[in-house]
């Protein structure tokens, strides 16, 4: 089936104007730059025009490519100034590109901004009808979504109230609740959820899987890693305008975390070590999830190492497990119990990862093999990306979250056993 | 999914697509309008009644000055409707140049996060002064009772005139409002061409008092026209058409209208990353 969105060759150049303070052109300078031209040719005629310092040229975006299919929830991560906006911008027409062209098929809906054509004078009831338009919604269409509308962002009691007088989370949510109503093929949501309560980012986030579910395409710009796993299965990972990943979103965000990791190198130290005269690690897997990738929060799971001893050592080769957050830090190692010496041969170690203890978000597991002798202990082996995973809050009664959807802080977020009464 | 929207983005060809684009939307043209009067007398006390004061205000003004203490001719009609007459197309240019011209500043936000074709902020702001130069038109009516002053048949061919009053403030706002957006030395133009305008169009005056030797001349401004037209249709009687400087107003209209739109065409692809 032909994609909905199909991108060749995307490019778009800005013009960087250093002397200015201004990002718009004043008349002025136009002038006084076309009499320095001018006035430089009279003097050297021949001279091949130089370029001027005080112009740079960036590319936000260049020979970027990709498809993306109806259906999928797709999210785009990348740093800051890695073109995700610039993108969005091109996809929902705001911007043209400069190279390449993209084919779109469907009613796009974009929500970059939070309230895009409010105006705090109006109230509420008139900014639903404004909004409505000026997203390409007829008046007869808003007219019968206008209970939705109200009912989604629960505003009932300030219909009549202006704009103005609203709190920032009444603005987004019925910002939101007018985009959200828009029957469009695709709807393109950048970072504008951050703004709202916990509560109404998971209605939100619940509102656009259900888009998805739909049959509708949904691409979903965030920083959020935790709410692009939940929300979205493809993921598109940026770099400095190039796309550095297409895939999976755990995949994606894998390789966004590893491409900022490989920033800061020094964490890495035993990256890529997986053998040495002694052992030699032979691969890796977590079991009993039906995506490698993903877990969910409360199920446990299995992470197995298959390796190789080569020869006979004096003391214990001891399988361990490092578990990294996203940033380098350390969540923790575990050391396998009961190691005795092994004669050479083909092992496994297997370590079972309890349920609701590590936190929701994106975590990679170095494997090593570590020999102890003599109060001394040797490496054998250390990968330290030997293996990555989502781990996925499905936000459910088990998740003690009593409806708050934000994130929840800590590398770890263990359940113990909580006892409450009545102190007297 | 069989879907009636195939589009390809692409830089330099968004034409096609882009008429198709402006009927989708139409809804917007009235609904940015509608904001704009809207919020407009949101805050005020005496509300649209301020459409009615400002025009009111401004022809008794020019009645005394030119009517009264310059003397000028009046055609044999009573001077508050020879200036009324020429007013009323008059305000509706200056406002609606103005307005537009500031439309796409006023609007940046929605330039910047939103798609929709942009022709539609200028013509919005041309509209709201449209409504303006309606309630307006109530004055003069009210004026031609008080004065038991009876149009013959050349009010007819009014609109025809309305249609060109309403082509050059389109063009004119369509030609000021991309400017505006990559210079924004226009801000500071505009007002002092309207000032600039209101005087060398002939709104205090009828354009009988310009020597005939300049006449043509006088008819590069097509406001001449425009007022000129508006004056003959609404005072009948004495007042003449000047042929040639009516024809040369209205081809210098429809060549305003079209650069203004080809120009804002072209340039409104780069609105976004300008704004």
């Amino acid at each position: 089936m032909a994609p909905v969105i199909s991108a060749q060759n995307l490019g778009k150049k800005y013009i960087l104007n250093h002397q200015s303070q201004e990002r718009y052109t004043a008349l002025r300078d136009v002038l006084t730059n076309s009499a320095k031209h001018c006035a430089r040719k009279l003097r050297h005629p021949f001279a091949p025009s130089e370029s001027d310092p005080s112009h740079e040229v960036f590319w936000a975006l260049k020979e970027l490519s990709f498809d993306i299919q109806q259906g999928d929830r797709v999210g785009i991560i990348g740093r800051n100034g890695a073109g995700k906006s610039t993108l969005l911008k091109i996809l929902s027409r705001i911007t043209e590109p400069t190279t390449g062209k993209v084919r779109i098929q469907g009613r796009v809906a974009s929500l970059l901004e939070v309230g895009t054509g409010f105006h705090p004078e109006l109230t509420g009831r008139e900014n639903i009808f404004l909004n409505g338009a000026v997203l390409g919604m007829s008046k007869i269409e808003i007219k019968k979504k206008f209970d939705d509308i109200v009912a989604f962002a629960e505003i009932e009691k300030f219909l009549d109230t202006p704009v103005k007088r609203y709190s920032s989370g009444m603005y987004v949510r019925l910002a939101f609740a007018v985009a959200a109503q828009l029957e469009s093929e695709i709807l393109i949501v950048d970072e504008v959820l951050a703004v709202g309560d916990a509560q109404f980012q998971k209605k939100c986030l619940g509102k656009m899987e259900q888009v998805g579910q739909d049959g509708r395409t949904v691409i979903f710009v965030s920083h959020n890693m935790a709410a692009i796993s939940n929300l979205c299965q493809k993921g598109i990972a940026l770099q400095a305008g190039s796309l550095l990943f297409q895939g999976s979103a755990s995949e994606a965000i894998l390789k966004y975390y590893q491409s900022t990791g490989d920033a800061d190198d020094s964490t890495n130290n035993h990256s890529g070590k997986n053998e040495s005269d002694t052992a030699k690690l032979l691969s890796t897997e977590i079991v009993g999830v039906r995506s490698a990738l993903e877990i969910n929060i409360h199920n446990d799971f299995i992470i197995r190492m298959k390796y190789e001893i080569k020869r006979l050592v004096e003391g214990r080769c001891v399988p361990n497990f490092h578990f990294f957050a996203p940033d380098g830090s350390y969540a923790f190692a575990t050391n396998a119990e009961g190691v005795s010496t092994m004669p050479p041969g083909i092992y496994f170690a297997e370590c079972k990862i309890p349920g609701d203890m590590l936190n929701e978000g994106t975590y990679f597991i170095g494997v090593a093999l570590t020999n102890y002798h003599d109060n001394h202990f040797t490496v054998e082996f250390f990968d330290r990306n030997a293996l990555t995973l989502n781990v996925i809050d499905p936000m459910d009664e088990h998740s003690n979250r009593y409806g708050y959807a934000g994130p929840m802080p800590g590398v770890l977020r263990p359940k113990f056993s909580w006892n409450i009464g009545r102190a007297k | 999914m069989q879907t009636d929207f195939d589009l390809t983005i692409e830089a330099g060809k968004s034409s096609r697509q882009y008429w198709k684009d402006l009927w989708r939307y139409r809804e917007l043209f009235y609904f940015l309008a509608w904001r704009d009067v809207l919020v407009r007398y949101k805050q005020t006390v005496i509300g649209f009644a301020w459409a009615l004061i400002r025009p009111l205000l401004t022809m008794l003004v020019f009645t005394l000055v030119f009517g009264h203490l310059a003397k000028l001719p009046s055609e044999n009609s009573p001077y508050p409707i020879l200036v009324f007459a020429a007013l009323l197309p008059w305000q509706f240019f200056a406002n609606a140049f103005t307005e537009a011209g500031n439309s796409l500043i006023s609007d940046a936000s929605l330039i910047s996060k939103v798609y929709f074709p942009r022709l539609i902020v200028p013509t919005s702001a041309v509209i709201v002064s449209f409504v303006d130069f309606l309630i307006s038109g109530i004055i003069l009516a009210g004026l031609m009772i008080w004065y038991g002053f009876y149009p013959s048949w050349r009010i007819c061919t009014l609109p025809l005139f309305i249609l060109m009053a309403f082509a050059v403030a389109m063009g004119a706002g369509l030609w000021i409002s991309a400017l505006n957006v990559k210079y924004r030395d226009f801000r500071y133009i505009i007002p002092f061409m309207v000032q600039l305008g209101l005087y060398i169009s002939p709104v205090g005056f009828s354009s009988s008092i310009v020597p005939d030797a300049w006449r043509l001349l006088y008819s590069v401004n097509p406001m001449v026209g425009v007022i000129d037209g508006f004056r003959w249709a609404i005072l009948g009687g004495n007042s003449q058409l000047y042929w040639p400087g009516l024809l040369l107003s209205l081809g210098l209209v429809i060549s305003i209208l079209v650069s203004g739109i080809y120009f804002f065409r072209s340039t409104e692809r780069r609105f976004a990353d300008l704004i």
